[in-house]
C-alpha cells in the first residue's frame, strides 16, 4: 500500500520535473504555481506512504529504497521551507529532478529490510538515518543553490536584458539559501556520521576506515567542512563555492552508491 | 536658413569613439567660442552628453567644414571618426534637433533627461554669445516641440530612466536594498539621481567622494551622508555595496587591482559598479572578477531597451508631431528670411521719398499744411501702389524654394545688399539683421 502512495507522489513530482526543464528556458508564473501545488500534493502522498511504512512496525527506512524515499521527502521539505521564506520556486530547478529520480528508484520495487536484523542499537540507527538524511537534503539544496548562483551570476555578467525578468531570485538571496542550507546541514551531517560510528562500533566493535562507504563519507564530510570554512573565513561564493559544492555532492553520491558494495553498510544480508 | 549639424550618437558610434569626443562641462564655453570663430560659421552650439555629441551651427553659406572643425579640435584622423559621423542640413537638421530634444532619438525613447541636457547646452552657448538669432529661434521652438510631444503623446510616461534600471539591477544582485551602502564618486547630476532612487528603495548610508571636497560635502548633506576625501577613496570604497561613479577623469580610476583589494576586504561579498562616466571610470577588466558587477552607460541602456518596445507606437505619433512642426518652423523661417529684405526695401524707398520732399520744399518755400498733406499722401500712395506687387511676390516666394533667388534679385535691383551688411554705418535705415527678431515678433 505504501508503494502505491509513493507512486501517486511520483506522478505529482513528475509535474515538478517538467517545470524544472521549462523554467530553464522561459518564465511562467502560472506553471510555477501549478508545479508548486503538484509538489505539495506529492508531499502529502509521500508523507502518507512514509507513515504507512512506519506503522508497519519495523524500522523499514533502513532499506535502501525507503532510504531514498525518505531523502526525497526531506529534500522536498527543505524546498518548501525555502519557498515559505523566500517565495521562490527556482531551487526546484535542481531539487525537483533529484527528488523525482530518488522517488522513482524508490517506487520501482519493494525490497526486504535486512540491515536492522543484525543491528543491536536500533535507536542509534534511527537517529543516524534521520540525521544523515537531513544533512544530505541540505547538501542537495546548497548544491542546487550554488548552481543557480552560477547561472544568475553569468546572466548578470552577460548583461542580458533578460536578467531583469529571469525566474531566478536575486543573487544574494540564492547565496543565502545556499549558505543557510550549508550551515544547517553541517551539524546534521556531523552528528549523523557520529551516530553512524556508534552503530558501527556497537555492531562490529570497530570502525573499518578502509571500507569504501566510510572513506567516502569522511571525504564528503571533509569537503563539507571545507565549504563551511572557506565561506565563513573568506566568503567564498560563486565559481569556487560551486566547485566545492559539486565535489561534495559527487562525494555524497559516491558514498550513497557505496551502499551497494560496502562490506559493513550493506542492506542485504550476505 | 542655413542650419548645419554634425554629430554622433549611441547608434552611430560605440562608447570608445564617444569617449574621445566627450567635452567636459567646464570646457564647453571655450569650445563654443572656437566653433563660432571657425570659418563660415555664424552661430554654434554643442550638445555633449554621454550618448551624443552634436555640433549645431548656423552658417554663412550652408557649406561650413564641420568635419574639419572636429578633426582639428579633437586631433583625430578622419578615418577614426568619419565613419561614425552623421551630417544634416537645413530641414533635416531642424528635424534632428526637434527629435533629440523630444527624446525620440534617445536609446531609451522618451527619457526626460535629454531635454534638460539640451537646455543646459543652449544656456552655455548663449552665455558666450555663440547662440544668437537663428539658433535661438531653432532651440526655442525645439523646446516647445519637446513639451508638446510630452503632453500630447505617452512617449515619456512611465519613463524607464537609467536610474530606475540601476535600481532594478541592484535588486537582482542584492535582493533587498535595505541596509546597503552607496558610494557616489564624482558629484554629478546623474549620479545624484541614481543615488536618490537607491535611497528611495531603502539603501542605508551614502558616501560621497569628489575631487572638490566642498562639492562632496554639499551632496553628502543632501542625503544625510558622509563626504570622503578623494585621497581616501580606495580605503573606504569597500564599505559600499553599490558604487556610482561619474567623474570626468580621462582614465579609469577603478582598476582590477582595486577590485581585488575591495573583494578581499569585503570577504568576497558582491559589489555593483554603476559607471555612468564617459570616458569610463571603471576599467572593463574589473568585470572579470567574481562578485564584481560592472554596468557602464551602454549596458544600462541596453538593459532598458527591452522596456521600450511598447512605446514604439507612441513614438510614431510623436514623429508625426515632429514632421508637422518642422514644416511649420520652416515656413515661418522662410518668411522671416524675406522680412529683412522687405524692411530694408521700405526703408530705402522711405529715405528717397523724404529726400525728394525736402527738395520740393527747398524749391517751393513754405507750404500750407494742406499742401504738405497732399504731397505726403501723393508720394506715399505712389510708393505703396508700386511696391504692393513686389512685396506680395517676395512674401509668397518665401514659401517656395526660389526664395533666395528672388531675394537676391530684389536686393540687387535696389542695391540693398551693402546696406544689410554694414547696417550700423547707416543710422536712419536701422539694421535689418538686428531688427529681424523684432519683426518676427511683430508679425
Amino acid at each position: 500500500m505504501s508503494l502505491l502512495w509513493l507512486r501517486f507522489a511520483l506522478a505529482c513530482y513528475f509535474i515538478g520535473l517538467v517545470y524544472a526543464f521549462v523554467a530553464l528556458s522561459r518564465t511562467s508564473d502560472l506553471f510555477a504555481r501549478i508545479a508548486l501545488h503538484a509538489a505539495s500534493l506529492g508531499m502529502v502522498f509521500h508523507f502518507v506512504s512514509l507513515v504507512e511504512l512506519f506503522l508497519s512496525g519495523q524500522i523499514v527506512w533502513a532499506s535502501i529504497h525507503n532510504g531514498e524515499s525518505l531523502l526525497a521527502f526531506l529534500s522536498m521539505t527543505f524546498f518548501m521551507v525555502i519557498y515559505t521564506i523566500y517565495q521562490t520556486t527556482s531551487p526546484g530547478v535542481v531539487v525537483f529532478p533529484i527528488v523525482f529520480f530518488l522517488t522513482f528508484v524508490a517506487s520501482v520495487e519493494q525490497q526486504p529490510v535486512l540491515l536492522t536484523e543484525f543491528v543491536s542499537h536500533k535507536k542509534w540507527l534511527v537517529a543516524h538515518i534521520i540525521l544523515i538524511f537531513t544533512g544530505y537534503s541540505a547538501l542537495v539544496l546548497s548544491f542546487g543553490a550554488s548552481l543557480l548562483y552560477l547561472i544568475q551570476e553569468r546572466r548578470l555578467k552577460a548583461k542580458k536584458a533578460a536578467s531583469l525578468t529571469s525566474f531566478l531570485p536575486a543573487l544574494e538571496v540564492i547565496d543565502q539559501i545556499g549558505y543557510r542550507s550549508l550551515l544547517l546541514g553541517f551539524p546534521f551531517m556531523t552528528l549523523g556520521l557520529l551516530t553512524g560510528s556508534v552503530v558501527a562500533l556497537t555492531t562490529y566493535g570497530r570502525i573499518d576506515f578502509l571500507d569504501p562507504k566510510i572513506l567516502l563519507s569522511l571525504l564528503m564530510w571533509a569537503v563539507y567542512m571545507l565549504m563551511v570554512f572557506t565561506r565563513w573565513n573568506s566568503g567564498w561564493r560563486g565559481r569556487r563555492a560551486a566547485v566545492l559544492a559539486t565535489f561534495a555532492f559527487a562525494a555524497a553520491l559516491a558514498a550513497w552508491a557505496a551502499n551497494y558494495f560496502s562490506a559493513i553498510h550493506r542492506f542485504a544480508a550476505s | 536658413m542655413r542650419f548645419q549639424l554634425i554629430g554622433l550618437n549611441h547608434k552611430s558610434a560605440p562608447l570608445e569613439v564617444r569617449e574621445k569626443l566627450a567635452i567636459p562641462e567646464a570646457r564647453l564655453p571655450d569650445v563654443c567660442r572656437d566653433l563660432t570663430a571657425y570659418p563660415g560659421i555664424e552661430e554654434g552650439m554643442i550638445i555633449s552628453t554621454c550618448n551624443r555629441v552634436e555640433i549645431v551651427t548656423h552658417t554663412q553659406n550652408g557649406r561650413a567644414d564641420l568635419r574639419g572643425f572636429l578633426h582639428d579640435h579633437f586631433h583625430l584622423r578622419p578615418e577614426e571618426l568619419d565613419a561614425h559621423l552623421y551630417e544634416f542640413r537645413e530641414k533635416d537638421a531642424i528635424r534632428h534637433i526637434f527629435r533629440v530634444a523630444a527624446s525620440l532619438d534617445s536609446l531609451v525613447v522618451g527619457e526626460a533627461q535629454i531635454l534638460g541636457q539640451v537646455k543646459e547646452a543652449y544656456a552655455t552657448a548663449r552665455a558666450v554669445g555663440a547662440v544668437r538669432g537663428q539658433l535661438d529661434q531653432l532651440f526655442s521652438r525645439a523646446f516647445a516641440v519637446a513639451k508638446r510631444v510630452r503632453t500630447e503623446t505617452a512617449v515619456g510616461s512611465s519613463s524607464v530612466s537609467i536610474a530606475s534600471v540601476a535600481v532594478e539591477l541592484a535588486k537582482k544582485i542584492f535582493g533587498t536594498l535595505q541596509g546597503k551602502n552607496v558610494f557616489i564618486v564624482g558629484a554629478g547630476k546623474m549620479s545624484e539621481l541614481a543615488a536618490r532612487h537607491l535611497v528611495a528603495h531603502g539603501c542605508a548610508s551614502i558616501f560621497v567622494a569628489n575631487r572638490t571636497y566642498d562639492r562632496a560635502i554639499g551632496l553628502a548633506q543632501k542625503f544625510d551622508g558622509q563626504a570622503i576625501r578623494f585621497e581616501d577613496l580606495y580605503n573606504t570604497c569597500d564599505r559600499a555595496d553599490i558604487v556610482i561613479t561619474s567623474t570626468g577623469a580621462p582614465h579609469a580610476i577603478f582598476r582590477k587591482e582595486h577590485g581585488e583589494q575591495f573583494l578581499s576586504r569585503r570577504k568576497n561579498r558582491p559589489m555593483f559598479f554603476i559607471d555612468i562616466a564617459v570616458p569610463r571610470d571603471v576599467s572593463p577588466e574589473m568585470a572579470d572578477l567574481d562578485g564584481i558587477f560592472v554596468y557602464d552607460i551602454d549596458d544600462l541602456q541596453q538593459a532598458v531597451s527591452s522596456h521600450v518596445a511598447d512605446r514604439r507606437k507612441e513614438a510614431e505619433r510623436a514623429e508625426a508631431i515632429i514632421t508637422s512642426e518642422v514644416e511649420k518652423f520652416e515656413a515661418r523661417q522662410s518668411t522671416l528670411d524675406v522680412v529683412p529684405t522687405i524692411v530694408s526695401l521700405q526703408d530705402h524707398l522711405e529715405t528717397i521719398r523724404q529726400a525728394e520732399i525736402d527738395r520740393v520744399r527747398g524749391r517751393m518755400g513754405q507750404m500750407t499744411p494742406e499742401q504738405e498733406m497732399a504731397i505726403e499722401a501723393l508720394t506715399r500712395g505712389i510708393i505703396n501702389k508700386v511696391m504692393h506687387t513686389p512685396i506680395t511676390t517676395l512674401k509668397s516666394a518665401a514659401r517656395e524654394s526660389e526664395a533666395t533667388t528672388v531675394v537676391d534679385v530684389v536686393r540687387r535691383l535696389f542695391n540693398l545688399q551693402v546696406k544689410s551688411k554694414d547696417a550700423t554705418d547707416q543710422p536712419p535705415a536701422g539694421s535689418p539683421g538686428k531688427d529681424k527678431s523684432e519683426v518676427g515678433t511683430r508679425q
